[in-house]
């Protein structure tokens, strides 16, 4: 029976997966000292035994559905966005400026320009990108450097024009009243940004199955030369998907400053961006199950943070447990090929 | 001081800031030049100054460090051929999530280590070989107290130019990067010459970070590779993979770099961040404005099927 199911390949990945990350995590955790009992129960179970854990996993879970979504629809058109980090900072600093020009306007006027702004700053930092693939320049490396200069120069901004003149600190100013995100949940970081995510996933999900410009963006991604016999624009589409990317990823950051902290901060953004990416991967591309893989990374964050309140494990074991398993996952369907080949 | 002291002294920085880059390129070259795109040189350089540095640190040997270093680079020169070569993952999703993966490794262990030892630790960097001699001249001695892994590396870049294109590996090498079912069909293993790439690659890029940490700085940051890596991807294609020209442009970004520093002592007055972004914006500019014919290795990013 046992053998009948894991000869299924769609089972047998996850769980071939489970077990590299299991593992590794043993490993490291044996290296930090901890028992890796304890730490698995804090890490999984951890986050749910209190209001706040609970709330707090939704809150991260917010940028992650909006980063990840930014992947999905990269990937789907073949284009490899590892630039979400920068194009998040991007948005957020996009809608701290507007915010700080548009404030007087009343919060219901506002906050849909300040999304539509950073969505635009989002996507024109990814237009850079765009144009240096279409002279012939691999994405991930142009993406990987804008993300470091976008990073770099918000820094910069924040200690130079934009520093709050009473704190020493890389921070702007409290962006104005009127374009705090509402919050969901008092006492909590959960915030209207949420809504917008899932709004954000729904759209996403329409585009990609039922407009003809996801059909076109799937077809690209899968197939360039079939794509381009078929009368479909190849670089257009590539570029649209790049910006909408981008866009995304804007929205991410205006959440960040809208929703979180108020205001534009250097460290914005623990690797949302980059996390983006495991979303995307885990949950196949699709815009729906992008909610499910953004609460399950979430869940890791928020579990590495009580791993490390209670036991001392550094918080970077979230990140290995992340990427091993992203990694062992990918590489379950071609082991698994391997192995039944060679036990023919 | 007068001009002549001041640009002796940037160029003998420039060189000692290229060194990083000049090894990450070579290894680069190497891998790419068989065909496959090694996107976890980041990761692979700052796991190997890391790992290097504590264990040259724990046992007081920084020669210990270094090999180390190479070590580290090595086994994650082993995984990458692993995920792209035998189980033929998407070369993109494999290194970054190499990178990604040994970062964390890095952090982890430092944070893991570094609360046991209390303080940041601090190893006395490699000190400069001096030949004897020869740094008596007047300008051209102070460009030549450099580290011996400094010198080390120009002396790699004939060695490796030979390596790929006058030597029978690099011939194996060249064969599995632009025809690799030719290179099949006359009998070369195109798996064990893609693996042997990128574990000898990967070894130059470890070897890139432990000069970082254990030659150069003599301690190790979160931030000690700085995005070097992916300079180097970018310098392997705007050197044609040709190591030589690589090399120039390597010389050409640690002239940056130096500079940097040079500019941030004088003080104009504006954050350092801008400073930082330099080499990045260079990168780009330059990108953009080479649209010039850049022929990749044909099997590039291309994987194969071993036939039985």
């Amino acid at each position: 029976m046992l053998e009948k199911l894991l000869s299924h390949p769609k089972v047998f990945a996850p769980l071939f997966a489970l077990f590299i990350t299991g593992i590794i995590s043993v490993v490291f955790i044996t290296i930090a000292g901890a028992n890796p009992g304890q730490v698995f129960f804090y890490m999984l179970v951890g986050p749910f035994t209190s209001r706040l854990g609970l709330l707090e996993i939704l809150a991260k879970t917010t940028p992650l559905i909006l980063t990840g979504l930014a992947v999905v629809v990269a990937f789907n058109a073949g284009y490899y966005n590892i630039g979400g980090e920068g194009q998040l900072y991007a948005g957020a600093l996009v809608a701290t400026l507007a915010g700080f020009v548009l404030g007087q306007l009343p919060p219901l006027l506002l906050i849909p320009s300040l999304i539509c702004l950073g969505f635009i700053g989002g996507a024109a930092w990814s237009a850079v990108n765009a144009g240096l693939k279409k002279i012939g320049w691999d994405e991930v490396v142009t993406t990987i450097m804008t993300n470091i200069i976008m990073i770099l120069l918000v820094t910069a901004l924040l200690n130079d024009f934009l520093q709050d003149p009473t704190s020493h600190s890389a921070q702007s100013l409290s962006i104005p009243v009127n374009a705090f995100y509402p919050l969901l949940a008092e006492r909590s970081r959960v915030h209207m940004g949420l809504i917008v995510a899932l709004v954000s996933t729904a759209l996403v999900a329409l585009l990609l199955n039922k407009l003809t410009l996801g059909f076109e963006i799937r077809t690209v991604g899968k197939n360039p030369s079939a794509a381009r016999c078929a009368g479909i624009n190849v670089n257009l589409t590539v570029l649209l998907a790049a910006l909408l990317s981008g866009g995304l990823a804007g929205i991410a950051g205006v959440g960040e400053v809208l929703g979180v902290h108020h205001r534009l901060i250097s460290t914005l953004s623990p690797g949302y961006g980059f996390t983006g990416i495991v979303v995307a991967k885990l949950s196949g591309l699709n815009p729906w199950i992008t909610i499910l893989s953004a609460v399950f990374l979430a869940i890791l964050d928020v579990g590495s943070q009580v791993t490390n309140l209670e036991t001392g494990v550094p918080i970077q074991l979230a990140g290995i447990i992340k990427w091993t398993f992203l990694l062992s996952l990918l590489a379950g369907q071609p082991t698994f090929n391997k192995l039944r080949r060679s036990l023919r | 001081m007068n001009t002549a002291t001041l640009a002796a002294g940037l160029m003998a920085i420039s060189l000692q800031a290229a060194t990083p880059l000049i090894l990450g390129s070579l290894g680069e070259i190497i891998i790419e030049k068989s065909g496959v795109l090694n996107l976890g040189i980041e990761g692979t350089m700052f796991l190997g100054a890391f790992v290097g540095f504590f264990v040259g640190y724990f046992t007081d040997s920084a020669s210990l460090g270094i090999i180390t270093a190479v070590i580290v680079g090595a086994l994650l020169g082993l995984i990458m051929a692993v995920l792209t070569v035998s189980l033929g993952l998407d070369q993109h999703v494999s290194g970054i999530g190499i990178t990604f993966l040994a970062t964390e490794i890095g952090l982890f262990l430092y944070q893991a280590l570094y609360h046991a030892t209390g303080n940041p630790p601090h190893l006395a960097p490699l000190k400069a070989v001096k030949i004897a001699f020869l740094n008596q001249i007047p300008m051209l001695g102070v460009m030549l107290k450099q580290q011996g892994l400094t010198y080390l590396a120009l002396m790699g870049i004939p060695v490796i130019h030979t390596l790929v294109f006058n030597s029978k590996f690099g011939l194996r090498l060249r064969a599995v990067g632009e025809k690799a079912v030719a290179a099949d069909v006359a009998g070369i293993n195109v798996i064990q010459t893609r693996y042997k790439a990128l574990i000898l690659g990967s070894a130059l890029m470890g070897l890139g970070g432990g000069f970082l940490s254990v030659a150069q700085s003599g301690f190790v940051t979160p931030g000690i590779i700085g995005g070097r890596g992916w300079i180097c991807i970018a310098l392997v294609v705007f050197g044609n993979w040709k190591p030589v020209r690589v090399v120039l442009g390597a010389l050409l970004f640690g002239g940056v770099g130096a500079l940097q520093y040079y500019l941030q002592t004088v003080g104009l007055g504006i954050s350092y961040e801008y400073f930082l972004m330099l080499p990045y914006i260079l990168t780009m500019a330059a990108m953009a404005l080479s649209r010039g014919k850049t022929v990749y290795p044909a099997e590039f990013l291309k994987a194969y099927q071993q036939r039985r």
